[in-house]
């Protein structure tokens, strides 16, 4: 029940009016999105899907001689949507899993198969250069999700390949990017049956333990948790050291600034563009706006200005009062 | 001459100290940055303090006009329309020649006449057009959900925020230039003795 109710709690406060549908059962579904993709592999793939899709699936029982309806484990369900809309949406699945899948019943050992990894097919190739996989490859490897990986964490816990598309770099709508990236951290560590699986701490209540953010809900929709949990590298566009809860941004200042680090997070890419209107840190200001960071240089010069022009006459007034006492 | 009532020396001096506060940490939000600086309070402090602080002069600000509605005080701030631009003029020569030649004052003050033209025409636009803005606008910032998102294309937190620093600024100006008047008594300290003793000592100022 106390998990229901902070999950309620977060869903209400993260995700914006606009974007309440945003991955309801609404859009998921069986209906394919062809207007957009239509996969070499549709055909191939479907034969996964037909089970993996969706919750039921049906298959032929020689020994009872009749059909049977099951329920699919829920994480064995790839929603046809989201994969199609991945940046993986051009593969088979027999890319990455054993060929045999496409006998049923599986073969019990292919429950042991081996995951590929990010680095597996991104390290080492030209044509991922810009992404600075290995850039990433160093920043995890000193992050505390690293120090998880005997408990079983791998990229696929935060990035998984059945759904995962990139969003910043090439983001129309920053806060629905924001609430992706978000919710890539909240799936665990606001739910704890997938937290428990990589740590033996207790339940975190992420709205309790951010109860000293001043404006709680407007931060949390309007910046990634990676603004303050993890270490701004230069060389890669998103950051993935991840760091110890002690070590994460606290000072109000590090955003509230003239030298803001969400220009170097959240910014870093739209940075490249610049607003000629005088405010500081303009960028920002087409998605939100941060007080401290986005001062106007003319209201600024204007202000300082006209106290100077003020406390002048009172000097002068001072001045002849005392001369014509 | 008894010209400030108790409840006007309480809620100016209420009034007083909130402003301060409210300049200060208003300041402090809008010129923070990494490294600290003298008087720039830090942005959570600065931002705990603006909101208790603003939270409390709105109240202030709300029992001020019902006791100006509900008390002869509320006359003062009364414009007279007839010749307001003359007087206004006349006092204005005054602070600028007529002081400095020992003139006396054009419109000294009495029980009918606490302010003189230019300090009601400055009181009513500081309390009665600054004022209201400034709370407003301050609720907008303080409960952002509540602020328009768009207004004509542009962020309505970005013309809140403008709207709440201008109105922030002039209230400035003006706290610096009324202290700078209240030096103007028959003695620079009398005036001040005034609004705490309650009685006014001098026709001049």
């Amino acid at each position: 029940m106390r998990l229901l109710i902070i999950r309620l709690l977060l869903l209400v406060f993260l995700i914006p009016p606009e974007l309440s549908s945003y991955g309801s059962k609404a859009d998921k579904g069986s209906v394919v999105d062809t207007a957009s993709y239509i996969s070499p592999f549709f055909d191939d793939n479907e034969r996964c899907f037909r089970c993996h899709g969706q919750e039921k699936y049906e298959y032929a029982n020689e020994s009872l001689g009749r059909q049977v309806n099951a329920l699919m484990c829920s994480d064995r369900i790839m929603d046809r949507n989201e994969f199609y809309g991945s940046n993986h949406r051009s593969f088979s699945c027999t890319d990455c899993h054993s060929t045999e899948y496409v006998n049923f019943p599986h073969p019990g050992e292919l429950r042991m198969e081996l995951k590929y990894n990010c680095l597996d097919c991104h390290g080492g190739d030209e044509t991922f250069s810009s992404f600075s996989f290995e850039e990433i490859e160093a920043d995890y490897r000193q992050s505390t999700h690293f120090k998880l990986e005997e408990e079983g964490f791998t990229c696929w816990k935060c990035h998984d390949p059945h759904s995962y598309k990139i969003n910043i770099r090439d983001s129309k709508n920053l806060k629905e990017t924001i609430l992706y990236d978000n919710t890539i951290c909240l799936n665990c560590h606001s739910d704890f049956s997938r937290f428990q699986l990589l740590t033996a701490r207790e339940e975190i209540n992420i709205l309790e333990k951010h109860e000293w953010l001043p404006n709680q809900a407007s931060h949390f929709s309007s910046v990634r948790c990676i603004e303050c949990h993890t270490r701004i590298n230069d060389s890669i566009l998103v950051s993935h050291l991840i760091l110890p809860k002690e070590e994460a941004v606290r000072r109000c200042n590090e955003c509230h600034s003239k030298n803001s680090l969400l220009m170097a997070s959240l910014y870093k890419f739209q940075s490249r563009e610049q607003r000629s209107d005088g405010f500081l840190n303009g960028i920002m200001l087409n998605e939100s706006y941060v007080i401290g960071a986005n001062r106007n240089v003319y209201l600024n010069s204007i202000s300082i200005a006209l106290f100077a022009v003020v406390s002048l006459i009172m000097i002068v007034h001072i001045v002849f009062r005392l001369i014509r006492k | 001459m008894y010209l400030y009532p108790v409840w006007v020396r309480l809620w100016h001096v209420v009034n007083a100290i909130l402003v301060i506060i409210l300049i200060i940490t208003g300041i402090s939000m809008q010129y923070t940055d990494k490294e600290n600086y003298a008087l720039i309070v830090n942005f959570a402090s600065a931002v705990k303090w603006h909101n208790i602080a603003a939270s409390i002069l709105t109240i202030s600000f709300i029992f001020f006009v019902i006791m100006n509605m509900r008390t002869e005080n509320g006359k003062y701030y009364r414009l007279n329309k007839k010749n307001f631009f003359s007087d206004l003029g006349k006092q204005f020569r005054y602070y600028s020649f007529g002081i400095f030649r020992h003139e006396k004052p054009p419109f000294p003050v009495s029980l009918e006449r606490k302010f003189n033209p230019l300090q009601k025409f400055s009181y009513v636009l500081a309390m009665y057009v600054a004022m209201p803005l400034l709370i407003i606008s301050g609720l907008g910032l303080m409960f952002p959900e509540v602020t328009i998102n768009k207004v004509f294309g542009v962020s309505g937190l970005i013309l809140t925020d403008i709207l709440h620093i201008t109105m922030g600024f002039f209230i400035s100006v003006f706290l610096l230039i009324h202290i700078y008047t209240c030096t103007l008594g028959s003695r620079p300290s009398s005036l001040f003795r005034g609004i705490i003793t309650g009685y006014h000592e001098s026709d001049e100022q």
